[in-house]
């Protein structure tokens, strides 16, 4: 059986999915559609599959994720959709109950957050809501998972029994009419393309270009549509989306009218509309915000990612050892010895010596967005980044990029516009990801003095950031001068994010890199090590430079010259940095051998270090990073511009500044 | 006659009609700014836009320029 859930943003979604299937939960792409799910078997029920749909507030033809939910529910066959729902925001979340329904599946609502409305003194009548419906209700509190197993059951029920949703006609009068007649003129044509002709008519009447096109109707039938429109609005003396949009919340008002009973007020709104009379107050946001983002930068690179790194460096280095020793004792050949730890071990251990840091920093991206503050930040900062043409809502993959540019490419997809998420997916590796902090620790720690080393690190996220701007700018005036978009976005109740969702995320990230670590800066750390321990007759060399990396690197390396470093260790290590940034550290750490604090300085000069940190900031981002921008972009072009503008634009910028600090 | 983007911070109003067209249009609809719901302006973004509603029991931000296809009848709170 497959089951789809689905519902709002902020409603508890991610929550639920993560108490229904535990651990064994995997992404995936909805099919022929880039747009990636999250999907996983019920826990205790193997045989049951579920599927994450994106978060969405409707089923309009306007969004990539609202045609790809509706694209998925009609062509893939679904036993059950479970709709999760706010039950402190009803209102606005049965207006999706309402579009799902129609699409004839069987459904079930559960009504999250009841234990909340609990605590308000606040009731539902499920039965009633539930008859009202058509559909079953099933109470829930997700983050405690009380009400998770009884809405299994009577979904699996729901599924077995077939049982489509029973009440379709929230409609009266003029609407309903008109619903029923295009219904019936459409309902060979929604057959062919297995769509209810219910929801072909609704969709047909609200102008849905998309379901216009799928249907293909004769030009008789498009003017009788008309017709039809063009007298529901003449009777309603309203507009043919603005109609529909009506008819569904008058619905809802009724039901909710007979079924929902507040006595009190909701405590997580009262409280939020306090903790945002700071957060988002006129002159104290701003400040907040960067004091913000300061701490969880210090927290993360200062205190205690540092602090776990460093432990962790310990550790890695004692299991190092532990190998060597055991290695050398066995007595096993030289060449095997030096590809074990001067080549596997130095690569991995160098970049997995940060993932205490990488986790620490994603835990507390996390926070930020779980918590419901990235939306507000989004509402603060929606002028400022309005500037360079973006919206708002921009600023929140941005924020994400600090962490890693992939899951910040694919957050662009919640953009409602197709150039925001051109710009704000090549605006996003300006922020520098969390593979470039290793870059920048050992770069900084060999050769600044410690009292300048934070503010080093500090200037190089800043000057990503002002380069992105500028960028920004650039872009707005030539190739993406355009309409503005909607920035339409709601502001959630601060919550308390879930204990349990957050350390599955930290898993996720941390299990990502850790692969990471052992797929791909194993193998270039491999085959770093192979290319610079022989030539090109297979001889082991005495010294690294006679080798065919040094060879490859030496072709390259007069590209740098105007940079500042000629040495072809510090080409190398760049071009390895394409497959994962972590490996331009792993590779230095291979090619200079021993301490990589303190051969640094035989490398580069300090300017050098500087312009090569510029360099490394600005270049390409890595494969993965590039592969999501050809997946969101949908274009190979698009993908090839962004490796080679940004290296392009990398290699002036830091010409510049090298040139510039070499006056001083 | 007036819209939305009039109203003061902390005032109230029931929406007669929205105006506009296209996706915008449609999101404020789905969003459940549709006529006869009433909306209460609960303040505005530091740089004074965009601003911050609420309506049907949350909060929704618009921008002003969005607010001014939205109009209203002023009520007492």
């Amino acid at each position: 059986m497959i089951f789809a859930l689905g519902g709002n943003q902020n409603c508890g979604k991610t929550t639920l999915f993560n108490q229904l299937t535990g651990s064994n939960q995997h992404v995936g792409n909805f099919p022929g559609v880039t747009v990636e799910g999250k999907r996983g078997t019920i826990k205790g029920h193997p045989d049951v599959e579920v599927v994450d749909l994106p978060g969405i507030y409707s089923l309009s033809p306007y969004t990539s994720e609202e045609i790809v939910t509706r694209d998925f529910l009609i062509n893939e066959k679904i036993d059950c959709i479970i709709n999760i729902t706010d039950a402190t925001n009803i209102e606005r979340n049965l207006y999706l109950s309402l579009q799902l329904m129609e699409l004839d599946i069987p459904m079930v609502i559960a009504l999250n957050m009841m234990d909340e409305m609990r605590e308000n003194g606040n009731t539902i009548k499920i039965q009633k809501l539930s008859e009202a419906l058509g559909v079953p209700v099933v109470p829930l509190a997700a983050v405690k998972n009380e009400g998770v197993d009884e809405l299994v059951e009577i979904a699996i029920e729901t599924a077995q029994h077939r049982a489509k949703p029973a009440v379709k006609d929230f409609c009266s009068g003029a609407v309903h009419r008109a619903i029923h007649s295009v219904a019936h003129l459409v309902e060979d044509h929604a057959d062919r393309i297995n769509v209810p002709s219910r929801f072909a008519a609704t969709k047909l009447i609200e102008g849905d270009e998309p379901m216009m096109n799928a249907l293909r109707l004769s030009d008789n039938e498009k003017d009788m549509l008309e017709h039809i429109v063009t007298e529901m609005e003449t009777e309603t003396g309203t507009d043919r989306e603005a109609a529909l949009a009506d008819m569904r919340y008058d619905f809802i008002e009724k039901v909710c009218a007979d079924t929902v009973i507040k006595t009190g007020k909701s405590k997580a709104h009262e409280r939020s509309v306090k903790i945002d009379s700071v957060l988002t107050h006129k002159v104290w946001s701003i400040p907040i915000f960067v004091g913000i983002m300061a701490v969880i930068f210090w927290l993360t690179f200062g205190v205690i990612g540092a602090w776990l790194s460093d432990g962790f460096t310990v550790l890695i280095d004692k299991v190092i050892a532990l190998i060597d020793m055991g290695l050398t004792s066995y007595g096993i050949n030289p060449v095997v010895h030096s590809l074990i730890i001067d080549g596997v071990c130095a690569g991995v251990g160098s970049v997995l010596s940060f993932l205490p840091t990488i986790v620490v920093l994603f835990f507390f991206l996390s926070m930020l967005e779980d918590s419901g503050y990235m939306a507000r930040v989004a509402f603060v900062m929606d002028k400022t980044l309005r500037k360079i043409g973006l919206s708002g809502r921009s600023f929140v993959p941005m924020i994400i990029g600090f962490g890693c540019s992939v899951p910040a490419i694919m957050a662009s997809r919640t953009l409602p516009s197709d150039r925001d998420r051109k710009m704000t997916i090549i605006l996003t590796p300006f922020m520098s990801c969390s593979a470039k902090l290793p870059i920048y620790s050992v770069f900084v720690m060999a050769f600044f003095a410690p009292y300048l080393r934070p503010v080093m690190m500090i200037f190089l996220y800043i000057f990503g950031m002002v380069m992105g701007v500028l960028v920004g700018l650039v872009l707005k005036k030539t190739a993406f001068h355009g309409e503005p978009v909607p920035f339409v976005m709601e502001l959630p109740n601060y919550r308390m994010p879930g204990f349990k969702s957050v350390v599955m995320l930290i898993w996720d990230k941390a299990k990502d890199f850790i692969t990471k670590a052992f797929t791909i800066i194993f193998t270039a750390s491999v085959i770093i090590w192979f290319l610079q321990t022989f030539d090109t007759r297979l001889n082991v060399v005495t010294d690294s430079s006679m080798s065919m990396l040094a060879l490859i690197g030496q072709l390259v390396s007069p590209i740098f010259r105007p940079l500042g470093f000629t040495d072809w260790r510090a080409a190398t290590a760049l071009i390895t940095g394409f497959s994962a940034k972590e490996a331009v550290i792993s590779t230095l750490s291979v090619l200079v051998g021993g301490n990589i604090n303190a051969m640094l300085p035989t490398i580069f000069t300090t300017k050098a270090a500087i312009s090569f940190l510029v360099f490394t900031l600005l270049y390409t981002p890595c494969v993965a990073a590039i592969a999501a921008v050809k997946r969101e972009l949908h274009s190979r072009s698009m993908a090839l511009l962004v490796v080679v503008g940004q290296t392009v634009f990398a290699w002036c910028v830091a010409a510049i500044v090298y040139n510039v600090i070499m006056l001083f | 006659m007036m819209t939305l983007d009039e109203l003061e911070i902390g005032k109230s109003g029931v929406i007669t009609a929205v105006n506009g067209e296209g996706a915008l249009r449609r999101r404020l609809l789905d969003m459940g700014l549709t006529p006869r719901t009433k909306v209460m302006v609960r303040k505005v973004a530091p740089m004074g836009d965009p601003i911050e509603i609420h309506l049907r029991g949350y909060e929704l931000t618009i921008r002003v320029d969005d607010a001014k296809d939205i109009e209203i009848e002023r009520v007492a709170d």
